[in-house]
């Protein structure tokens, strides 16, 4: 059922729960996906997001994610600004990203080591995002939960694995999706869980051998409308 | 135990319980969310706080919205409000709160979505407002705003509370409709009386469409917050009056979800049709285009 603070809240910066509040939430998203703040970052915006971001402030919400910032952070108004004392450099390009939500951006981030993170996400309304790819693995989830991504060798046995440790920390998963990788050996493991996920459970999973990555997005609870 | 969908249910709860809405609302919080009464009521009142401090940043008479359409207004109306004017002080600070929450969203300040975003300005304004002709606490503020919450969620049950799924009726509409309830409640009415005064507010805005100017949420969304909060402290005072919606709140909702599902998408939030596409509209947004891709 519906809380009541669906109806009244969630406390947002405006002007738009689409375009400003969702915008913000994927940015906080990316942020936590390269895990440190990059020292560059283009975003790609597709459909409604090309058309009105200026008005909407959709790029001030999606830098200040970037930064960390809530989409109930009155920071945002003012994140070029902020960006640019820190350093950071950021463009926004208007981009055909093809089949994709009106509302969706290509967050392209590249952190102090040279490395580059890619992340494609949609504000689907009342400040609720979902993401559909990252690094170019086309994968989905939410962000409403704690979320634990892992990058594997598509082998059997991995998920096992991986469920093991989670299971053994007493966490409870509330969904877990697996994905594959059209071009073949890759494969990717997107687990909400119920709880908060300690570091050294991440390192656990790091550990295993089929692993290649592990990331940790936690968001918090979706602004809903 | 204090669950309710329609608002036949949720008069039934107040009825056997003896209780008004915003107890059985509240019960039926700690029900679902598991919280406790505690929790539940300080999030509600933060929430208020951020109502009354969005009131504050929009009466900035220097306030500008990101598109620069809006702000400014709330402080023109307070202003004349002072002076002889047509509604009285009651309606014309009411609109004046509305009209400064929903600029203060458009400049890209903090508001609590009520329902949306877009239509943030009615409930606070109207609350408020009556707060200060009427003498009401802090406290009664927090337990209407668990009325209105009660409104609304019949609604989200049994419609939309989105403009780009029913057009505006399902959110300045619903808005509308959450602080009629609310400001009867705040009166002394009864819990029939305040679903009374949210039918009677909805059935006034049934059929009002969604057509944001380029776009945005600025023309015209701010003004309707402010007609759309008249539209609520009338249908309160009839009620109040003690006159019935001939048709149920919950019959409302449900023509209001239908009317909305036959809405032509152009209506509906995409900018393609109403306000969005007069000469004026076109030609702004043609301008906020061009001077988008300058960078
Ligand atoms: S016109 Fe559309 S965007 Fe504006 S307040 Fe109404 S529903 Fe919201």
């Amino acid at each position: 059922m519906t809380s009541v603070f669906q109806i009244i809240g969630p406390v947002m910066v405006g002007p738009s729960s689409s375009h400003t509040a969702g915008a913000a939430r994927l940015g906080n998203i990316a942020r936590r996906i390269c895990d440190e703040e990059p020292v560059r970052v283009d975003f790609y915006l597709h459909g409604s997001f090309a058309r009105t971001w200026k008005g909407h402030g959709t790029g001030k919400a999606l830098l200040g994610g970037i930064m960390g910032m809530d989409p109930a952070d009155e920071r945002i108004a003012d994140s070029f600004y902020l960006a640019a004392e820190t350093g950071m450099q950021y463009n926004f390009h208007t981009a055909d990203l093809g089949e994709v939500h009106p509302n969706s951006v290509k967050i392209v981030m590249q952190t102090a080591d040279g490395r580059i993170w890619e992340m494609l996400g949609s504000s689907i309304g009342g400040g609720k995002v979902t993401v559909s790819s990252i690094n170019g693995m086309d994968i989905e989830f939410s962000g409403d939960y704690p979320t634990v991504i892992t990058f594997h060798r598509d082998q059997p046995g991995a998920v096992a694995q991986v469920s093991e440790i989670i299971s053994r920390h007493n966490i409870n998963i509330a969904f877990l999706k697996v994905f594959r990788s059209s071009r073949g050996s890759d494969a990717s493991m997107v687990i909400e869980c119920d709880q908060e996920v300690e570091p050294e459970l991440l390192e656990e999973i790091k550990a295993l051998q089929v692993i290649k990555e592990v990331m940790f997005i936690n968001a918090g609870l979706t602004p809903a409308k | 135990m204090y669950q309710f969908r329609k608002g036949t249910e949720l008069l039934n709860l107040c009825q056997r319980y003896e209780l008004n809405i915003d107890e059985i609302i509240l019960r039926c919080e700690m029900e679902e969310s598991g919280q406790s009464r505690e929790q539940i009521w300080d999030l509600m009142q933060d929430n208020l706080q951020v109502m009354q401090d969005s009131i504050s940043r929009g009466l900035d008479p220097d306030l500008k919205s990101v598109g620069g359409l809006v702000g400014g207004n709330a402080s023109k109306v307070q202003f004349y409000m002072e002076k002889d004017n047509l509604c009285g002080k009651t309606i014309l600070k009411a609109i004046t709160y509305a009209l400064a929450v929903s600029e203060c969203n458009a400049a890209m300040g903090k508001i609590v979505a009520a329902p949306t975003a877009g239509a943030s300005g009615i409930l606070p304004g109207i609350l408020v407002a009556l707060a200060e002709e009427k003498d009401y606490s802090q406290e009664e503020l927090v337990k209407a705003l668990f009325v209105a919450a009660a409104v609304g969620k019949i609604i989200a049950a049994n419609a939309t509370l989105s403009g780009a799924e029913g057009g505006c009726q399902a959110e300045c509409g619903s808005a509308s409709s959450m602080a009629a309830a609310a400001a009867v409640f705040l009166s002394g009415g009864s819990p029939e009386m305040s679903l009374d005064a949210g039918a009677i507010a909805l059935k006034g805005l049934l059929g009002l469409v969604c057509d944001p100017v380029a776009g945005l949420v600025e023309v015209p969304c701010s003004k309707r917050n402010a007609t759309t909060t008249a539209v609520a402290i009338t249908s309160a005072d009839m009620a109040l009056a003690g006159i019935k919606s001939f048709i149920p709140f919950d019959e409302v909702v449900e023509a209001m979800y239908r009317v909305g599902k036959s809405m032509a998408a152009d209506l509906r939030e995409t900018a393609a049709g109403g306000c969005a596409i007069t000469p004026t509209a076109l030609r702004y947004a043609e301008h906020m285009l061009s001077q988008q891709s300058e960078g």
